[in-house]
């Protein structure tokens, strides 16, 4: 049975409450098997892409057809944040890891203070308060969803966060992992509708 | 002449007594999860059963469907003694304008005199409402802010569970829906608030209020029913042999009497 991940970040880095760069992307590809979407601090990110980026670049020095799974990722970066934490000097993030190492698939969430764990559904930030629930829910009447599913049901929420969270934008990415790689698909937009305008008239 | 809104006069001797150490009672809070919609026929009201004491439950069934006129509900978050009385406050005016006036209450009433008195007392009541009823002129939703601010929307959430119900509600909210789609939907927004938030839970509560009828369904969806309890302590009847009956309950005769019961007819042997 082969397992795979999907997944999307917003493309905004906000400077406060101004939508200061509209185009960055928060998802890094670490190998075939592996990628992070991160939150938080847009340099701590950079910081931490550079450091793998290395590493990978060194792993595959060695040429040993060996390389980094999510899990292992995963466990590295849970250790850096959570030894950050103890010198009072948090990476100011919060880390989604996810991908597909030898048919199993893998997905955990570690934040600034260390706090890591695994779950079939994930969201940071205003996700976790309204895309969450909408995916547990899915994700309970369908555990086995495809991966067409998988991508209306994040695009849904997304479309619920761009109505909702006030520091959104109408732009993201999705990556998909599988058991054949990893795809990133282009910033795209989801549609929305405002026609609940039309039914409003004052406030009372 | 008896002053009016609060009295702030002993803010300054409870201010030094938390500076001591004294700690203010905790308040009895709906953390909550209550929604509203306009459908076809009318509106549908929904709501959670947990009330919290800060990080305990208070009341795991409770009630957050208000009643303020036959045709007029308002559910309510915040903390529960402002919930509750403000509704019955509003609900005893409105009772006597309906009996002056002769006419069925409006919604816009409703709404006015619950956000003209919570501007008054400037947020200090801390009442976060969904008021919702039909009248003559159609169906009407509002929320009703502690602050005094109002919003009429054909779709509104509200409570610490107000994201979870919300994002159910953007997902799936269509105008002029069917009667039984627009109670399964305010139920699944209610549902999402309930197992995704830590200060909302136990059942979903419904109202819903058209032109005709008014149905308060409680409970409409018990979604957190307590598992029954398969062990059983309970000794049988006969577990413990009897030996030897003897009853024996010691009395003293005080007094002897005879009264004929008043037009009590005669026995026939």
């Amino acid at each position: 049975m082969s397992m795979s991940q999907c997944w999307c970040v917003g493309l905004v880095g906000s400077y406060g409450s101004l939508a200061r760069f509209r185009s960055i992307s928060r998802l890094l590809r670490v190998n075939d098997e592996t990628v992070i979407a991160a939150s938080g601090d847009y340099a701590d990110f950079q910081f931490v892409k550079e450091l793998i980026e290395q590493k990978v670049l060194d792993d595959e020095l060695l040429v040993d057809s060996h390389s980094y799974s999510p899990s292992s990722v995963f466990s590295w970066l849970t250790r850096v944040l959570y030894y950050r934490r103890t010198r009072m000097n948090p990476l100011w993030n919060t880390y989604l890891v996810a991908g597909v190492h030898e048919g199993e698939s893998f997905l955990g969430q570690v934040d600034l203070l260390g706090v890591a764990y695994e779950s079939p559904t994930l969201a940071t930030g205003y996700g976790a308060y309204m895309a969450q629930p909408l995916l547990r829910d899915a994700y309970e009447k369908n555990p086995a969803m495809s991966g067409d599913e998988a991508k209306t049901l994040l695009e849904s929420c997304l479309r619920v966060l761009f109505y909702r969270d006030a520091r959104s934008l109408n732009k993201f990415e999705i990556a998909t992992v599988t058991p054949d790689g990893v795809t990133i698909d282009q910033p795209r937009a989801v549609e929305t509708s405002w026609d609940i305008g039309k039914m409003v008239k004052g406030y009372d | 002449m008896m002053q009016r809104g609060f009295s702030f006069d002993l803010c300054g001797r409870n201010a030094l007594l938390e500076e001591k150490g004294m700690k203010p009672p905790k308040t009895v809070k709906t953390g909550t999860t209550i929604a509203g919609l306009v459908y076809k026929d009318g509106i549908v009201l929904g709501a959670d059963t947990r009330a919290t004491e800060d990080t305990i439950v208070a009341d795991k069934n409770c009630s957050k469907i208000h009643y303020l006129a036959p045709n007029i509900y308002c559910c309510g978050a915040g903390t529960a003694a402002d919930t509750e009385n403000v509704t019955m406050m509003i609900s005893s005016q409105i009772e006597l304008h309906r009996l002056n006036t002769g006419r069925k209450a409006r919604v816009g009433m409703a709404c006015r005199l619950l956000k003209q008195f919570l501007f008054r007392y400037q947020g200090y009541i801390s009442a976060a409402l969904v008021l919702g009823g039909v009248d003559i002129t159609g169906p009407h939703l509002y929320s009703v802010y502690p602050h005094g601010s109002t919003d009429t929307l054909p779709y509104v959430t509200m409570g610490s569970g107000s994201l979870a119900a919300m994002a159910v509600f953007e997902s799936n909210y269509r105008p002029d829906m069917e009667e039984e789609e627009a109670k399964m939907l305010v139920r699944n927004a209610i549902a999402a608030g309930i197992f995704n938030d830590l200060g909302s839970g136990t059942n979903v509560d419904l109202c819903v209020i058209t032109a005709d009828k008014t149905d308060y369904l409680r409970p409409f969806d018990e979604a957190n029913v307590k598992g029954e309890r398969q062990g059983d302590y309970k000794y049988r009847r006969g577990t413990t042999a009897v030996l030897r009956e003897d009853v024996r309950i010691p009395y003293e005769v005080t007094e002897e009497r005879v009264r004929e019961v008043a037009g009590a007819e005669s026995m026939e042997t």
